[in-house]
């Protein structure tokens, strides 16, 4: 070692850094010394970057919203386009808009869905998500007449090894899929995760969602249900699990315990 | 000191290779390496962490008590992980959404403590910051390697740009669906071993047993 040490230090804090490092005053002074600097430089950054994170966050929600709608092209100016989506606080079980309770531009639904006080324990859980929020940000995309054009809802549940969380757009009509996209997910590269491959969203589109009786149809399987080509999804290949995934969280928030009581008021125009 | 500068910054790519001689940082190798954009920004991550935790170390080590010095390297590694954590997540957010637990789990990856322990403690701060570049670097090598053949042959592509057409996307290549899971890096890891080692035999650890040869009664 390089370091030379005069044989006699002068002041306290030469003669502490001097001292043996294996005293035990010195072994507790390190301690916390390292602990207080370390803290406060990885507090400080969390803090500092904050900001940058949410916007990052916020702005992989908007161009999923997007996406999904299909008004998504790379290099537009995201928040523009966004601002053409009404965002609206659903109430879930009633169908109708809360917007006078919660901002629908604050509102956490993720984060409802574990709050005790926003969200119910599930008896019936076939998505495998535990508990559901009672309310939901959902977004309207007006054309430019100012008529209803599609109806964006976020759904998610549980796949092979991850929950799946994604938006599905609706015609406005309320029965007609135009796309189903998922946002975050950990299933496998190559097999479960092709759920992004675009071939496969494409399926969706066109699809419905129920047919003429009410009854919900839309299935994905690998072969076609008797319902008929208009309901029906083919699964993924080598992806049996993630496909019985998305079957099941379509199939649970498309139906009555999700948005089944909007999608009827929406089938009747009360909107 | 026994080795220059430029040793230091050498030797682990390929001599000591950190991943393929010392067998070290291999969880993170499988699960980061089936897409190379991943992987390359892992191996950028690690080297930085590495670098300025053998340099923080070093820095301190003259006043680092022994009994607590594990947890005191592990303070300084863990908050550098932190830090290249949210900096990602406000700068890289599609990057980061993709490594999520495998940055934090940087913390735990042998090569960054086995630096800080094995070198950084006994050496000057230029040294061991330049033996932490050497060692990332050599980690990330391996990393890109690795995910070179996994993602051209488990997803036809490099880099997300399409090489092979695969079936899926109308093409006719069927991709090779075990080298998108972890454990096909076993065997390309393995196969890289044995490719170093022929290459320079040096690197053939001694056998620990020897056969006996039983005298006939």
């Amino acid at each position: 070692m390089s370091d030379t040490q005069s044989p006699e230090p002068k002041g306290a804090i030469a003669r502490f850094l001097a001292a043996s490092p294996d005293s035990v005053g010195k072994t507790i002074f390190v301690a916390v010394a390292i602990c207080l600097v370390a803290s406060m430089i990885v507090s400080a950054a969390a803090v500092s970057l904050r900001p940058v994170q949410e916007a990052n966050k916020l702005k992989d929600k908007q161009v999923n919203v997007l996406q999904v709608a299909g008004v998504y092209e790379s290099g537009i100016n995201v928040t523009e386009a966004f601002a053409a989506f009404e965002p609206h606080v659903l109430d879930l079980a009633t169908g109708e808009f809360v917007d006078d309770q919660f901002d629908p531009a604050t509102f956490d639904d993720q984060a409802a869905a574990s709050d005790p006080d926003l969200s119910v324990a599930l008896d019936s859980d076939p998505a495998g998500i535990g508990r559901k929020a009672k309310y939901r940000v959902i977004y309207l995309l007006r054309d430019d007449s100012g008529a209803l054009d599609k109806v964006i809802l976020p759904l998610h549940g549980y796949g092979l090894w991850s929950t799946l969380y994604g938006f599905i757009a609706l015609e406005s009509n309320g029965n007609d899929i135009f796309g189903l996209q998922f946002y975050q997910h950990g299933e496998t590269p190559g097999l479960g995760a092709e759920v992004d491959n675009p071939r496969w969203k494409e399926l969706w589109n066109g699809k419905k969602l129920r047919d003429d009786a009410g009854e919900l149809q839309i299935t994905v399987s690998k072969t076609q249900p008797a319902a008929g080509p208009d309901f029906y999804v083919d699964a993924l290949a080598g992806a049996t699990l993630t496909s019985v995934g998305v079957d099941n969280l379509v199939k649970f928030w498309m139906g009555d315990a999700g948005y089944g009581p909007f999608l009827t008021k929406l089938q009747a125009g009360d909107l | 000191m026994s080795q220059t500068k430029k040793e230091l910054l050498v030797d682990p790519l390929v001599d000591n290779n950190p991943i393929t001689l010392q067998v070290l940082g291999i969880c993170s190798a499988l699960a980061v390496t089936s897409s190379l954009q991943v992987a390359f920004v892992m191996a950028l991550a690690v080297t930085f962490v590495t670098a300025f935790a053998s340099m923080f170390i070093s820095i301190l080590r003259n006043q680092i008590p022994g009994s607590i010095r594990i947890i005191v390297q592990m303070v300084i590694i863990a908050s550098l992980v932190i830090l290249v954590d949210q900096i990602l997540k406000a700068y890289a957010f599609q990057i980061s959404k993709t490594l999520s637990v495998f940055v934090g789990l940087i913390i735990t990856n042998c090569i960054v403590m086995g630096r800080a322990e094995a070198f950084a403690m006994k050496n000057p701060p230029m040294a061991s910051f330049i033996d932490g570049v050497g060692n990332g670097l050599g980690y990330g090598l391996i990393l890109l390697l690795v995910g070179f053949i996994r993602e051209l042959f488990g997803s036809g592509s490099l880099f997300g740009v399409t090489i092979l057409q695969t079936v899926n996307n109308g093409g006719w290549y069927v991709p090779n669906g075990l080298l998108l899971l972890p454990p096909s890096a076993f065997f390309v890891i393995g196969l890289l071993i044995w490719a170093f080692r022929t290459w320079k035999p040096k690197q053939v650890e001694e056998r620990e047993y020897k056969i006996q040869q039983v005298e006939a009664h």
